[in-house]
């Protein structure tokens, strides 16, 4: 018996050792990225792990080099923008899909379905032509404009609609409301938990997104922080704090938006596949 | 508005039923539209240019028609994006899928403690964007940079290894990074498909004596199958798209031997003299690859 409580406790204390290395490395990257936008070029190559103090000076050189405020208000002007126009139109349809459904609408979400499996970069050519032609490049209308709709978030909100209690609508309509003011008034306010986690994967992947926006957004003016952050690497001398200071800026959204809003995040993910 | 029969009773056309149903219509028609038109018609679109030739601004059908295709298979940077972009698939896919469900069974042990904190932790490299660690990873693994200086003091390394400036290192260097930004996310979807198995199988199979190893390959993986499935076919997408990893983490370099093919359809496309037929037919070539490999990975899921 001993012995066996002595295996249990080896098999205990390996678990949390492993799951501690693995979370270390899982935060390391990020803890290192952020604490080196305190750090100049020396400390950083040579593997300092403790901020310095040379965060001012970063920034300053970082913004002395680029337009960080333009290329800040692209992003969240773009990224803001596609969650709100995403979400008001992939809501309505996904539950369009699922309240009204028959076997034409099935069909239709079929279909529909079936452009998930295309991938983004088969359609880039045209894509850039048709904004091209629009009138569209450098635009924040461009950027958004073909992710305003997508397979994953009408699947997403057809799938929650499914809770969306029938009664409710007899009643809302017994009441005199019209369908819209039921999606409006009923669906919306009920349904918040699943707008919030639509919010925030779609606004992280908005926000995160390189190859669109650098296929579309060619001038200046029209940069994005990815793009930005991207450019600080193209020099032949390489200032890794102003790099990292960059990293630090382009990632901050993201991670505040993780730790706060961390439920609705995984609730996002894990959604794709119920 | 499916057929043109007149109503007898034009009041009674616009019935409760009908007219609920037209609701509906109207709900999903704008995304349905949109859809259509940034996702289907490009699609055809992308099939159309990829017969032509020229500028773009004066694009030609070419002849013969499959010429675009036919260079593909003389241009050795289109096969060798094409090995790399399959190299990831094939080491860093699997790696991925294991250690996701290893954790995701490690996390779903209700006695373990700080189990939130792990989670969290795991997860974490989710809320990083793509160059963001991209940019991360290049400066860890640069010459002077700090990978080398660790492995140096430690002495596992004698002299410095150049990771980004030798083709079989700086592939390692991209894996890598993969394995640590994508793990924590399909976790994530394992451990809510074990939230949907009942518990107390698990406390059963502890009692008859099943080890953690055992829970998993008896209980975990099979019932998991579907998720497995999904997480496999989104990853196989996902990998054969690679673009960030590679415009910022290698560059593409040496001298192309980590470069993908959406890195190389993005530089037909914008580097040099752009030709946006030939980027459009190897677009379209992973089109098909993402089809067949999906269809192949179902096929092979349902079996099991």
């Amino acid at each position: 018996m001993r012995e066996g409580a002595a295996t249990k406790y080896t098999t205990k204390f390996f678990m949390y050792a492993f799951l501690i290395v693995v979370s270390f490395i899982s935060v390391f990257p990020l803890y290192w990225a952020f604490i080196s936008a305190f750090n100049n070029t020396q400390q950083i190559l040579g593997g300092r792990m403790l901020p310095s103090v040379y965060l001012l000076e970063n920034l300053k050189n970082l913004f002395a080099q680029q337009n960080v405020l333009l290329a800040m208000k692209n992003s969240f002007a773009t990224s803001l923008l596609q969650v709100f126009l995403s979400l008001a139109i992939s809501s309505i349809a996904g539950y369009g899909f699922e309240i009204y459904h028959d076997k034409y609408k099935d069909g239709l979400m079929g279909i529909l379905m079936l452009a998930m499996m295309v991938p983004f970069v088969a359609v880039l050519v045209p894509l850039f032509q048709m904004m091209s032609k629009a009138k569209l490049l450098n635009t924040w209308v461009g950027f958004f404009i073909p992710s305003m709709a997508t397979p994953f978030l009408i699947m997403y909100f057809r799938n929650s609609a499914r809770t969306f209690p029938r009664d409710t609508i007899e009643a809302a309509r017994i009441d005199g409301l019209n369908e819209f003011q039921i999606f409006i008034k009923m669906f919306i306010p009920m349904m918040q938990p699943t707008y919030a986690s639509a919010a925030t994967i779609t606004f992280m992947n908005a926000w995160n997104s390189y190859l669109w926006p650098k296929v579309i957004m060619q001038t200046a003016d029209s940069t994005t922080m990815p793009m930005l952050v991207s450019n600080l690497m193209a020099g032949y001398v390489i200032d890794y704090g102003v790099v990292m200071a960059g990293v630090t800026l382009c990632s901050l959204p993201t991670v505040i938006i993780f730790f706060c809003l961390q439920k609705s995040f995984t609730n996002a993910v894990a959604g794709a596949v119920k | 508005m499916t057929n043109a029969t007149p109503a007898p009773k034009k009041h009674r056309f616009w019935t409760m039923e009908r007219k609920q149903s037209a609701a509906g219509w109207a709900f999903l028609a704008p995304a349905s539209i949109l859809i259509f038109i940034f996702s289907f018609y490009p699609m055809i679109q992308a099939l159309l240019i990829s017969f032509k030739k020229g500028l773009p601004t004066n694009l030609v059908y070419s002849d013969p028609l499959w010429r675009n295709y036919q260079f593909m298979l003389k241009d050795k940077v289109f096969i060798q994006s094409v090995g790399n972009t399959f190299t990831y698939l094939i080491i860093q896919v699997p790696i991925m899928l294991v250690l996701a469900i290893i954790f995701a069974s490690l996390l779903n042990n209700h006695d373990l403690k700080f189990r939130g904190l792990f989670r969290t932790c795991i997860f974490l490299p989710c809320a990083t964007g793509l160059v963001a660690y991209s940019m991360i990873f290049r400066t860890l693994f640069t010459y002077d940079g700090m990978v080398n200086a660790l492995l140096l003091n430690l002495g596992i390394i004698s002299e410095r290894i150049n990771w980004l400036n030798d083709p079989n290192t700086a592939k390692a260097v991209i894996i890598i990074g993969l394995i640590w930004r994508w793990t924590g996310y399909n976790m994530v979807f394992f451990l809510s498909g074990m939230q949907s198995i009942e518990y107390s199988i698990y406390e059963a199979a502890r009692i008859d004596g099943a080890n953690q190893f055992q829970q998993l390959i008896k209980i975990t993986i099979p019932l998991l199958k579907p998720i497995i499935l999904v997480t496999g076919i989104m990853s196989t997408n996902g990998t054969l798209q690679l673009f960030d990893e590679s415009v910022n983490l290698t560059r593409g370099g040496p001298s192309n031997t980590t470069i993908t093919m959406s890195h190389y359809i993005y530089n037909k496309m914008f580097v040099g003299n752009p030709n946006f037929g030939y980027a459009a037919a190897m677009s379209f070539v992973i089109l098909i690859m993402v089809a067949f490999l999906s269809a192949i990975e179902t096929k092979v899921g349902d079996k099991r």
